[in-house]
């Protein structure tokens, strides 16, 4: 069956005043599918991602060529609603990014930014968004509390809840389990599959084990250039690239 | 080992330096409470407090400069906070290093450094006379703001500064507008700093004599309206010492102006601890 893609890149190029990010990337992303773009630092990994809803949009002096398209539409048509774009793609970052607010306002924060203030309507958003990112039963008898309180694993799934609970298409995860150890990485990653049939997500995963182990897809991003996208299988058993083989097996990086 | 023994040396002088400034910082600061709160607190009774004063001071108490103090403090602070606050958001989110957000640092570096009898002058000259307000709680709320005005402005944009970028690229992800970005991730987190800063500039209010003169009046009469002269309590200590109108009058409203800024800053720290235990 021909699938429809969630997101097609074509012959995008990013510069930061002027000194180019990114270069020529044409990448097709397709609905309900993990797809890991990994490369070593400084490759443009966190750039293509922000520019998947336009939070590059905040760096002063930075610029684009080429097209994104989100279910067909072009996400730089000046008409688009920017809000409404960054809500139907979601973003985690690298560290977990809790407000100094509770777990409760955390998680109801975008709720409470769209206009929704019905306590009960928020009540189950809430409970909805922290069970899907696993994290209800360790926390529902302290939402009143600062989320500032747990631990790192807890606080980057309850960004994860923070993003679901806007219910987003795409959601984009750049390095979620950087600073976290094994088990909380593992418990993110065990989220992450069970989430997949509901959103198409797309990762920057913290190395190339964690891409191997959660990605259906991937694409090896260096300097600015994506070296090639495939099936992770495939890229993580015969790359095409030479390039992509020596980051794989460690030769470089 | 000549070496070894200059560090040692300079090591223990150093010391002796530092622990002479901090102590002699301490034993000013208590002299100083010690002398006006000696003199000034066998006057104060309830009657001191809740009296206005009679024949020019010297008898009755200072209930009057009381809330001609309180009256002015709240006029400047309605005025300047909004305004400082305002500008400090506009300097931090709202533009860029640019022209015209050095021109306004610029400036408001200028009037922090101008005397305050020089803001009293201005005031007296364009709030009384120009646009005929008299000497009244208005002109004299309206010049005290624009003297704290620098105060509130540089304290909120520290405050604003020292906030994250995370924050607001949280913010900003979850579909936050720039105002939402503001008002709901930014100054939050940025109220305790800006706080800090209003309380400065309520000490800055209530111990301001000259500009106060010049604007608001010496009147001891009880004020009505916003228009009405009056008398603040630093005021009333001055005239009273300066005219030699009554010394034990003067030590009482001094030792009252000092247990208001303390009640202030232990009410206003209270509350802060408070917010930021509510919010980690």
């Amino acid at each position: 069956m021909l699938q429809e893609n969630k997101i097609i890149i074509k012959e995008y190029n990013f510069y930061y005043n002027s000194s180019p990010a990114l270069q020529d990337i044409n990448l097709q992303i397709r609905p309900n599918e993990i797809l890991a773009i990994f490369g070593p630092a400084r490759s443009g990994k966190t750039t293509l991602l922000k520019s998947l809803n336009r939070l590059t949009d905040l760096v002063y002096g930075s610029n684009h060529t080429g097209t994104i398209l989100l279910d067909g539409a072009d996400i730089y048509d000046p008409k688009i609603n920017l809000t409404q774009l960054r809500r139907r793609v979601g973003m985690v970052f690298d560290l977990p990014t809790p407000l100094p607010m509770s777990i409760f306002d955390n998680v109801a924060y975008g709720s409470r930014l769209s206009g929704i203030t019905q306590r009960k309507r928020l009540n189950e958003i809430v409970e909805k968004a922290l069970r899907s990112a696993v994290l209800w039963e360790e926390v529902n008898d302290r939402l009143h509390t600062s989320a500032l309180r747990l631990s790192g694993g807890q606080q980057q799934r309850l960004c994860i809840a923070r993003i679901l609970a806007l219910e987003p298409e795409v959601l984009l995860l750049d390095e979620p389990c950087s600073g976290l150890d094994p088990i909380s990485t593992a418990s993110i990653e065990q989220t992450l599959v069970q989430l997949k049939k509901d959103y198409t997500i797309i990762i920057v995963p913290h190395n190339v084990q964690q891409a191997s182990r959660v990605s259906d897809r991937a694409g090896f991003l260096l300097n600015g250039e994506l070296i090639e996208a495939g099936p992770a299988y495939q890229i993580f058993t015969r790359p095409r690239d030479r390039k992509t083989e020596d980051y794989i097996t460690g030769k470089f990086g | 080992m000549m070496h070894l023994r200059t560090r040692f040396i300079t090591q223990n002088v150093a010391k002796v330096l530092i622990w002479v400034a901090a102590l002699s910082t301490i034993g000013v600061m208590i002299l100083i409470l010690f002398q006006i709160l000696e003199e000034g607190l066998p006057v104060l009774h309830l009657k001191f407090f809740l009296e206005s004063p009679r024949s020019m001071g010297r008898e009755g108490g200072i209930f009057s400069t009381i809330i001609g103090t309180i009256a002015l403090t709240i006029v400047a602070l309605l005025f300047a906070t909004p305004l400082g606050v305002g500008t400090a958001i506009f300097l931090r989110e709202y533009t860029r290093e640019s022209r015209i957000s050095r021109i306004i640092r610029f400036g408001t570096d200028c009037l922090a450094g101008v005397p305050s009898i020089i803001f009293g002058l201005f005031g007296f000259v364009f709030f009384v006379i120009y646009l005929n307000m008299g000497w009244s709680i208005l002109s004299g709320g309206l010049t005290l703001s624009a003297m704290i005005l620098p105060t509130v402005i540089s304290t909120t944009e520290e405050a604003i500064k020292s906030i994250p970028y995370t924050y607001r690229e949280v913010s900003y992800s979850l579909g936050g507008t720039k105002w939402q970005t503001v008002t709901r991730a930014v100054l939050p987190n940025a109220l305790p700093g800006i706080f800090t800063g209003i309380i400065l500039s309520v000490g800055r209010s209530i111990g301001e004599t000259a500009a106060v003169i010049l604007t608001a009046g010496s009147s001891l009469i009880m004020p009505t309206s916003l228009f009405s002269p009056i008398r603040t309590m630093s005021v009333h200590f001055y005239i009273l010492a300066r005219e030699g109108i009554s010394m034990e009058m003067a030590y009482g409203t001094g030792a009252t102006l000092i247990l208001f800024v303390l009640a202030i800053n232990i009410i206003a720290n209270w509350l802060l601890n408070r917010y930021i235990r509510h919010r980690t």
